[in-house]
C-alpha cells in the first residue's frame, strides 16, 4: 500500500521581550538559577500577573506577517496542572480567542511552492526548569525561565513529508527573526518544534491517528524524528496493528521516538478564563501602527528580486533566507546597477562559502557591501579578471580595505587593450605554427593550448574574452 | 479612648494629647489582655507595631500627618505584610513570613497608619463563621457562645471588642458584611476594582474585594480614602480620579428612593431580623426617604451561582500551595505525587478541600459548560436585575443576614446551611456592586442585626451618606458589647 504522511507543527517561539510576559523580571538567558525570578514568577501568595505589551505587539506582528486575523478581544486562560517547575499550578495560556487566528506561510521544496495554513498563534508563559542531576536524589527547580513569553504557532496538518515540515519550520524560523520577534536561537530553546505525525493510505481523505513528538530542537532532528515516526506507524499498520494516540519523545542518540505519555494519561487541564486578566482589547489603530513598523517581508522581497532583478526563484529564496543577508545583497546591488546576477553569485558563492567555513554570520562579514560592489564593478568594467577578483577578495577578507590599491599592489590589472593583445596573439601564433596548422585541420584542442600560451605570456592578465575573440579572428583569417 | 472614632483619635494625635506610641501601646495591652478570650488576632508583633508608631509620631511632629497617621489598624491575615507571618488562616501558610507588602498594606504604610496585628479569619476566607480557621474559632464579643461571622471574623471581633479602632477585611461572598452584621459594626465592600488585590491572597479572583470594617460610616469613609486607588500591579484595578468618600456624609436624605427587593423580604428572614430592619426603614422614612418595592428575579440564584464560580476559581488559585517553594510541606513522602498529596491533605482544612473538590469538578471536561459557563450566564442575568432595579431607586436595602449570629458549632457540620448565611450578600460580589452593612438593632439573645445597604457602581460616597445620616439619629453603632 502507498502511504501518505500527514504532519502538523506546533512551534514555540520565545518572544524577544526584555522582561517576562506577566512580570518585570529579566528574560536574559544563562543567569545563575533563580536569580531572575521575582515574587510573581515564584507565585508567592497574593501576587498577580500584568500582561507585557511588548509580547502582544510581537504576536500581532506575526499575525500581520502571515495574513492572519487579530482577535479582539483575545482571552487568557488558565491551564491547570501540577508540576514543581510550574509555580502557580497553572500556566497562563490562551484557549478560545488566541491573539492570532488563521493565516498561512509559503514554503518551497525542490522549487515547488506550497501554501501551509496556520490554525492559530497564542501567547503563553513558559515554565521553569527541573534539574534532576547534582541534587543527591532530589530535584532542583530553576524558575529563571518561568514566565518567559512564548508564542505557540500551530499549523494545520498541511505537510506531507519531513522535507516539507523542515521547509515550513525554516521559513517560520526565518520569518520570526526577520520581523524581530524572536532571536531564533534553537540551542537556547528560543525556537522549539513539536510535530504531530500521522499516516494514511494515499488517496484517503480521513486523517490517521496522530502522535505528537515533543521538543525537536534542530531542523535535523525534526526531519529524522518525522521519518522515524512515519516508518514506525507504517510498520504497525502494515502488521495489522493500530496507532495509539500519544505523546512521544525523540531520542537523538538512538534516532528513535518513544512513548512519553498516552492520551489516557493526559491531564484534564480544566481551562477557564483567567479572572486576573481582563479580556484583551486590541484596537485597530494599534494594529495599523504595528503594520507601519513591519519591514518588507521575505516573500515580498523574494518576488521583487525575481521581477526587478531577474534572479531565479532559487537565488531569490537563498538571498532572503535572513533579513541580514537580503539587506547585504541590496546594499551591494544598489551600487552596481544591472549587475544583480553577478552580485547574487558572489554573495551566495564566495561570501557565503567563506562565512560558513569560519562559522560567521553575514552581520560579521569583514567585507562591506561597498567593498564588494567596487570589487564586482572592477570585474564588469574589465579592470580585472574573475580569477584575479578572487585574489582581491582574499585580501579584503583579511582586512585590507581598498580594492584598487590591492589591484595595483598585486599587479592584477588586466590587459584590455586590443592592439596590445593583437600583438601578443601574433607573437604566439608565429611561435606555434604546428598548433595553428592542427587547429585549421580541425583539431579543436589546439585552440585551448594557444589560449593557454597567450595567458601564460601575460601572466594571466590578458582579458580572456578579448583574447578569445582576437585569436578566433586571426585563426579564421 | 477605645470607643473613640477615627476622627477623634486623629484629633487627639494632632493636638498631641496622646502619641501614636501611647495609643498603640494601649491597644497592644488591650489585645494582650483580651485576645485569649476572643482569639481575634493570629499574630501580634509589638516590635513592628511600635516602630511604626514611633515613625508616625515623627510624621505628626513634622506636620506631615494624614487623617489615619499613627492610628492602629488591624489587618486581616489575608494581606501580605513584609516581615509579618501571613497565614490566611491556614496551616498551609503557618510558616510563611511575607517578603513583600500588599497594595493595601503599602497604602496604610504610606499614610503612617500602624499595623496593630493580623486578624483571624476562615481558612483562605472560606467560611461564614470563622470556624474553619486553623488558628481556632473567634468568639463573638456580644456573646462568646456565638460565632462572629466570617470570613473576616477576627476583624469584626477586633473592632466590636475595641481591640482596634478599625480593621481591614475582604469580601468574596459577604465576608466583610456578614461578620460586620453579626458583630454589630459597620463594613463596606467597595465596587470591584477599587481596592487593589495585589498581595491579598486570592480566594476567588473575580469576586474578592478588600474593604474597611469600623464602628461607623464616617470611619469607613476615612478608611476608604486610604484603601482605594489604582494599582498597576493588579490588572483588574480601576484607574479613576481620587474621591473623598466623606464628602457627602452630611447630605440630607430627603427624596432618597430606597428599593426593597421583594425577593429579600420573603421567607427565610427571621422575625427578630425583620423587625429590626423594619424599624430602620422607618427611621429612613422619617429622614425623608421613600421606599419602593423592586424586584431582583434572579437574586435567589446568587448562592448556587456563587458556589460554582467561587470554588472554580479557588481550585485554581490554591494550586500554588504545593509544598514546593514555601509554606507547609509534609515531613516524609515517597515521591512527588505523594509529597503533593500529603502536603495538601495536611495543609488544608475540610472546608477548603471541599471547595477545591467542587471547583475541580465544575471545571472538568464534560461539566464545564453545564456548570461554569451556565453560572457565568446567570451572573450576567443577576447583574441585569440590578441595572433594572436602579432605574427605580437610588439605594437598595434589606437584611445583611437572615438571622443574628448563630452558635458556635451550630452550622459547622452543615455546609448548605452555612452557605445560606451569604444569601443576601453574594449578589454584590457576582455583580461587582458596592454594598455595606451597618448595625440597626439587637435581635434574639441580644445579638446584633445588620442592615444591608447596596448602591450602584461607584456610589460608595452616597451609601456612606445614607449610613451616616442614620447613625446621626440612632446610636446602634455606638453600642459596645464590652
Amino acid at each position: 500500500m502507498q502511504w501518505e504522511i500527514v504532519i502538523g507543527l506546533e512551534v514555540h517561539a520565545q518572544l524577544s521581550t526584555r522582561s517576562k510576559i506577566f512580570s518585570g523580571a529579566s528574560t536574559a538567558y544563562g543567569a545563575p538559577p533563580n536569580t531572575q525570578a521575582c515574587v510573581i514568577d515564584l507565585a508567592l501568595p497574593g501576587v498577580l500577573p500584568v500582561l507585557n505589551k511588548g509580547a502582544v505587539e510581537r504576536a500581532i506582528k506575526l499575525g500581520l506577517s502571515v495574513g492572519a486575523k487579530i482577535n479582539s478581544p483575545s482571552i487568557f486562560a488558565r491551564k491547570n496542572y501540577f508540576y514543581p517547575d510550574l509555580p502557580k499550578g497553572y500556566q497562563i495560556s490562551q484557549l478560545e480567542l488566541p491573539v492570532v487566528q488563521g493565516g498561512s506561510i509559503q514554503i518551497q521544496v525542490d522549487g515547488v511552492e506550497k501554501n501551509i495554513r496556520l490554525t492559530r498563534a497564542h501567547l503563553e508563559e513558559d515554565a521553569g526548569k527541573s534539574l534532576h542531576e547534582d541534587f543527591h536524589g532530589m530535584s532542583g527547580i530553576d524558575l529563571n525561565r518561568a514566565g518567559t513569553p512564548l508564542l505557540e504557532i500551530v499549523s494545520e496538518p498541511d505537510m506531507r513529508s519531513s522535507a516539507e515540515a523542515v521547509a515550513y519550520a525554516k521559513t517560520l524560523h526565518s520569518l520570526v527573526r526577520w520581523i524581530g520577534i524572536c532571536d531564533g536561537n534553537m540551542q537556547e530553546g528560543s525556537f522549539r518544534c513539536d510535530a504531530n505525525v500521522s499516516v494514511r493510505p494515499r488517496g484517503s481523505e480521513q486523517l490517521g491517528t496522530r502522535c505528537e513528538i515533543k521538543n525537536l530542537n534542530s531542523f535535523r532532528f525534526l526531519e529524522k524524528a518525522i521519518d522515524y515516526e512515519a516508518r514506525r506507524q507504517i510498520e504497525i499498520l502494515e502488521d495489522g496493528g493500530t496507532i495509539r494516540q500519544e505523546t512521544r519523545l525523540y531520542d537523538a542518540n538512538k534516532d528513535e521516538t518513544r512513548t512519553m505519555r498516552s492520551k489516557e494519561d493526559a491531564n484534564d487541564y480544566r481551562y477557564f478564563p483567567d479572572p486576573d486578566l481582563l479580556p484583551l482589547e486590541i484596537p485597530q489603530s494599534w494594529i495599523d501602527q504595528l503594520k507601519e513598523t513591519l519591514p518588507e517581508l521575505p516573500a515580498a522581497r523574494r518576488n521583487r528580486y525575481v521581477t526587478a532583478f531577474g534572479l531565479s526563484a532559487y537565488d531569490a529564496g537563498v538571498l532572503t533566507s535572513t533579513r541580514e543577508l537580503a539587506d547585504y545583497f541590496e546594499n551591494t546591488v544598489k551600487q552596481l546597477s544591472a549587475q544583480a546576477k553577478l552580485c547574487a553569485n558572489w554573495i551566495m558563492g564566495e561570501i557565503s562559502g567563506q562565512l560558513n567555513k569560519e562559522g560567521m554570520e553575514i552581520t560579521a562579514c569583514p567585507i562591506s557591501p561597498t567593498q564588494l560592489a567596487v570589487l564586482l564593478s572592477r570585474i564588469s568594467d574589465g579592470t580585472i579578471s574573475g580569477k584575479a577578483a578572487k585574489t582581491v577578495f582574499e585580501s579584503l577578507w583579511h582586512g585590507e580595505q581598498n580594492v584598487d590599491a590591492i589591484i595595483a599592489a598585486k599587479g592584477l590589472k588586466q590587459i584590455s587593450d586590443d592592439s596590445a593583445i593583437e600583438k601578443l596573439v601574433d607573437e604566439v601564433l608565429a611561435a606555434n605554427a604546428q598548433q595553428v596548422a592542427d587547429y585549421r585541420n580541425g583539431k579543436e584542442k589546439a585552440f585551448n593550448s594557444l589560449i593557454g600560451q597567450i595567458m601564460k605570456a601575460t601572466q594571466g592578465k590578458a582579458n580572456p574574452a578579448q583574447v578569445n575573440a582576437i585569436l578566433k579572428k586571426k585563426l579564421a583569417g | 479612648m477605645f470607643n473613640a472614632s477615627l476622627k477623634q483619635l486623629s484629633l487627639q494625635l494632632a493636638e498631641k494629647k496622646i502619641s501614636s506610641t501611647e495609643l498603640t501601646t494601649e491597644f497592644l495591652n488591650r489585645i494582650k489582655k483580651l485576645n485569649a478570650e476572643y482569639n481575634a488576632f493570629i499574630t501580634v508583633n509589638e516590635e513592628i507595631s511600635l516602630a511604626q508608631a514611633r515613625a508616625a509620631d515623627k510624621m505628626i511632629a513634622a506636620g506631615q500627618a494624614n487623617p489615619l497617621t499613627g492610628i492602629p489598624i488591624a489587618q486581616k491575615d489575608i494581606f501580605c505584610a513584609k516581615g509579618w507571618l501571613t497565614t490566611c488562616g491556614s496551616k498551609m501558610l503557618s510558616n510563611f513570613v511575607s517578603p513583600y507588602d500588599a497594595g493595601v498594606i503599602e497604602r496604610f504604610n504610606q499614610v503612617g497608619a500602624v499595623n496593630i496585628g493580623k486578624t483571624n479569619m476562615d481558612e483562605f476566607a472560606m467560611g461564614s463563621s470563622n470556624e474553619t480557621s486553623f488558628y481556632g474559632v473567634v468568639k463573638n464579643p456580644w456573646d462568646v457562645s456565638a460565632v462572629p461571622g466570617g470570613s473576616s471574623g477576627g476583624a469584626a471581633c477586633a473592632v466590636a471588642a475595641r481591640l482596634a479602632p478599625a480593621a481591614t477585611g475582604t469580601d468574596t461572598g459577604g465576608s466583610i458584611r456578614q461578620p460586620a452584621a453579626l458583630c454589630g459594626i459597620s463594613g463596606i465592600k467597595p465596587t470591584y476594582g477599587l481596592v487593589s488585590r495585589y498581595g491579598m491572597i486570592a480566594f476567588a479572583s473575580s469576586l474578592d474585594q478588600g474593604g474597611p470594617m469600623a464602628k461607623s460610616a464616617e470611619d469607613l469613609a476615612l478608611m476608604l480614602n486610604v484603601m482605594v486607588g489604582f494599582d498597576p500591579r493588579d490588572s483588574t484595578s480601576l484607574q479613576r480620579d481620587a474621591e473623598d468618600y466623606a464628602r457627602d456624609l452630611q447630605k440630607p436624605l430627603a427624596g432618597l428612593r430606597i428599593g426593597l427587593p421583594k425577593e429579600y423580604f420573603a421567607e427565610g428572614m427571621s422575625q427578630d431580623v425583620a423587625s429590626a430592619i423594619e424599624k430602620a426603614l422607618e427611621e429612613y422614612r422619617k429622614l425623608g426617604a421613600q421606599t419602593v418595592e423592586v424586584s431582583l428575579p434572579n437574586a435567589p440564584l446568587a448562592i448556587p451561582v456563587y458556589y460554582v464560580l467561587a470554588p472554580a476559581e479557588a481550585s485554581s488559585n490554591l494550586s500554588r500551595f504545593d509544598g514546593v517553594r514555601y509554606g507547609h510541606r509534609a515531613q516524609s513522602y515517597s515521591d512527588l505525587r505523594d509529597m503533593y498529596r500529603k502536603t495538601r491533605a495536611e495543609g488544608f482544612g475540610a472546608e477548603v478541600k471541599r471547595r477545591i473538590l467542587i471547583g475541580t469538578y465544575v471545571l472538568s471536561h464534560g461539566y464545564y459548560d453545564a456548570y461554569y459557563i451556565k453560572a457565568q450566564k446567570l451572573r450576567r442575568l443577576i447583574a441585569q436585575d440590578f441595572t433594572e432595579a436602579y432605574k427605580q431607586c437610588d439605594i437598595i436595602m434589606g437584611p445583611t443576614t437572615p438571622t443574628v449570629a448563630f452558635n458556635l458549632g451550630e452550622k459547622s457540620d452543615d455546609p448548605i446551611q452555612m452557605y445560606l448565611s451569604d444569601i443576601y450578600t453574594s449578589a454584590a460580589n457576582l455583580t461587582g456592586l458596592p454594598a455595606m452593612s451597618i448595625p440597626v438593632g439587637l435581635g434574639d439573645k441580644n445579638r446584633p442585626v445588620g442592615l444591608h445597604i447596596m448602591g450602584n457602581y461607584f456610589r460608595e460616597a452616597q451609601m456612606l451618606n445614607v449610613a451616616h445620616q442614620y447613625q446621626q439619629v440612632t446610636d446602634w453603632h455606638l453600642k459596645s458589647p464590652v
